[in-house]
């Protein structure tokens, strides 16, 4: 393993010190391992709190500032924050109005989330909790944990986040949140597996001819593995997958993400495969975001994200942020 | 059982958590995520330096701490869940100062109640319940039989572990290896075996 670490076991405090020192707009308790906006608590703003594991980067940390989210809260590598942690975010981010989780569908996460929500709300801190659930790869059903939430976990931040800074109430905010993630699906694929720093090695074995169909973001295997082909072909496979479960139509927000070590030329060249089914279905690529943003540490691989915009929430989306990973509109 | 044999057991957990620290990350990296080994590692260090600090006078303060600081500490769904356990086990056993094999019994049916509220999973799931359920019906016929103590956490332990091989052929139903649906066949559950450890643990805090 080559790694650019001191050590394991100080991978995420060494990247906090290194968030706080390249970024003065934001507020970093090392300690607490908790990532503020430099303004929080802001009187009279739902507070949007959202946490994971670490090596999902820039979420969450990334998207901490104006227009986006007031506090995040990153765990150790792929392991959900502690309630600890949650419960000094949702605390210092509380400016009267309440404040939103924005947690993704993990068993870890939601245990966590549930915990810090109740302990806050002893504490008497309002808080309303949104799951983020968006890929299509796993099977709903109750007698499962249910979808993972990946990619669409930016939209509902980004979203919900331009909502709250307009000053409006927490019950609107949770309601556009959950909004987003209804319209929003994901599908996964990886070319390589990840190494966890911890374990030392990959966390699953790939041939140079095979790749890995409805991954989620945590380096494990996917649901089935195949043989590499074209561009084409692969996103056709994801885009089949994320039609059969919501059709596409009309104007849509798209991202195509990096999984943290796939070069920018190649997410473009999907990009341009998505653009070309989306218009093949009768659907328009009205907002993009190309890049790594919800990344598995080093793999190698893309996610393509899907919202099925309204009025509102394309409003919403273009309204400003400026936050170290997604700034526009200031 | 007295506070000192429960403070036995948590430094026993400690060290088989230690010694199977790479064992218990390579299963979770076959079917989850990679990092079992290290979070139980973190946490029972941790719950060991509050024991350290605190000093709980009774079996039931010294598993409630344990249990908060795994809660705490760990992250993830094991840490509230194996949190969970023993809180909920320090809870059944109220102000007690020594604790008979049925107490225990009690105790553990409160953990396996805590752990099932908590993450919804059942028999069959390839969960950690898989390895608690038998040992906890293990410990309740042992109590019934009128084994000797030593007999009966022999008994769960041994339940314990055959649960957790016992999930090798299962698909997971629950938590992070349902996402592979069938491929997660084959492969033990990381969670029923680190609660295999726990019960190994308890077999060897009675043997010291």
């Amino acid at each position: 393993m080559k790694k650019l670490i001191n050590s394991v076991d100080s991978v995420v405090t060494d990247a906090l010190r290194g968030i706080a020192a390249a970024h003065p707009s934001l507020r970093v308790d090392i300690e607490n391992k908790v990532v503020f906006r430099a303004d929080a608590p802001r009187p009279g703003k739902v507070g949007l709190v959202s946490g994971g594991g670490s090596g999902h980067e820039p979420l969450h940390g990334g998207f901490v500032g104006h227009g986006m989210l007031d506090a995040a809260c990153p765990g150790e590598v792929f392991t959900s924050p502690v309630p600890d942690q949650l419960i000094e975010a949702t605390k210092g981010v509380d400016g009267g109005a309440g404040v939103l989780h924005i947690v993704k569908n993990y068993t870890g996460d939601v245990l966590n989330f549930e915990m810090a929500a109740e302990l806050s709300g002893d504490e008497g801190v309002e808080v309303a909790t949104v799951l983020v659930n968006d890929d299509v790869a796993v099977q709903d059903s109750l007698f499962t944990a249910g979808r993972r939430g990946t990619g669409a976990t930016l939209f509902v931040e980004k979203i919900a986040g331009a909502l709250a800074e307009t000053g409006a109430p927490l019950a609107e905010v949770a309601r556009v949140a959950r909004e987003v993630n209804e319209r929003s699906r994901s599908f996964g694929v990886a070319l390589t597996p990840c190494t966890v720093p911890a374990a030392g090695k990959p966390t699953f074995e790939l041939s140079d001819t095979e790749i890995e169909l409805g991954i989620g973001i945590h380096g494990e295997p996917g649901r089935t593995r195949a043989p590499l082909r074209e561009a084409r072909e692969i996103v056709r496979v994801a885009m089949d997958a994320i039609d059969a479960d919501l059709p596409l139509s009309g104007e849509t927000l798209v991202m195509v993400n990096g999984m943290g070590g796939t070069p920018l030329i190649e997410l473009y060249i999907v990009f341009a495969e998505v653009e070309a089914y989306l218009r093949d279905k009768g659907a328009t690529a009205v907002r993009s975001l190309v890049g790594n943003y919800v990344t598995s540490l080093d793999m190698q691989g893309f996610s393509v994200t899907t919202c099925s915009l309204t009025g509102e929430l394309t409003r919403l989306w273009d309204a400003p942020v400026e936050t170290p990973a997604l700034r526009w509109g200031r | 059982m007295n506070t000192q044999f429960f403070a036995a057991w948590i430094e026993e957990i400690a060290a088989a958590v230690r010694a199977q620290r790479d064992h218990l990350t390579q299963l979770d990296a076959a079917i989850g995520d990679a990092d079992h080994g290290a979070n139980l590692d973190r946490g029972f260090t941790a719950a060991q330096e509050a024991l350290a600090g605190a000093s709980p006078q009774t079996p039931g303060a010294l598993l409630v701490l344990v249990g908060s600081t795994l809660i705490r500490k760990v992250g993830g769904a094991s840490g509230p869940l194996y949190g969970t356990a023993f809180r909920e086990m320090g809870k059944a056993f109220g102000e007690a100062a020594e604790i008979s094999p049925a107490e225990l019994s009690t105790g553990l049916n409160a953990a396996l109640s805590g752990v099932q509220r908590l993450g919804a999973a059942a028999e069959g799931d390839k969960t950690m319940v898989d390895a608690l359920a038998p040992a906890a019906k293990a410990l309740a016929q042992a109590v019934q039989d009128g084994l000797k103590p030593e007999e009966a956490l022999e008994a769960a332990a041994a339940a314990a572990e055959q649960g957790a091989r016992a999930t090798v052929p299962l698909q997971a139903r629950k938590g992070r290896a349902s996402y592979l649906g069938p491929r997660s066949v084959g492969h033990e559950d990381p969670g029923a075996a680190s609660t295999a450890l726990l019960f190994g643990a308890l077999k060897a805090a009675a043997s010291r």
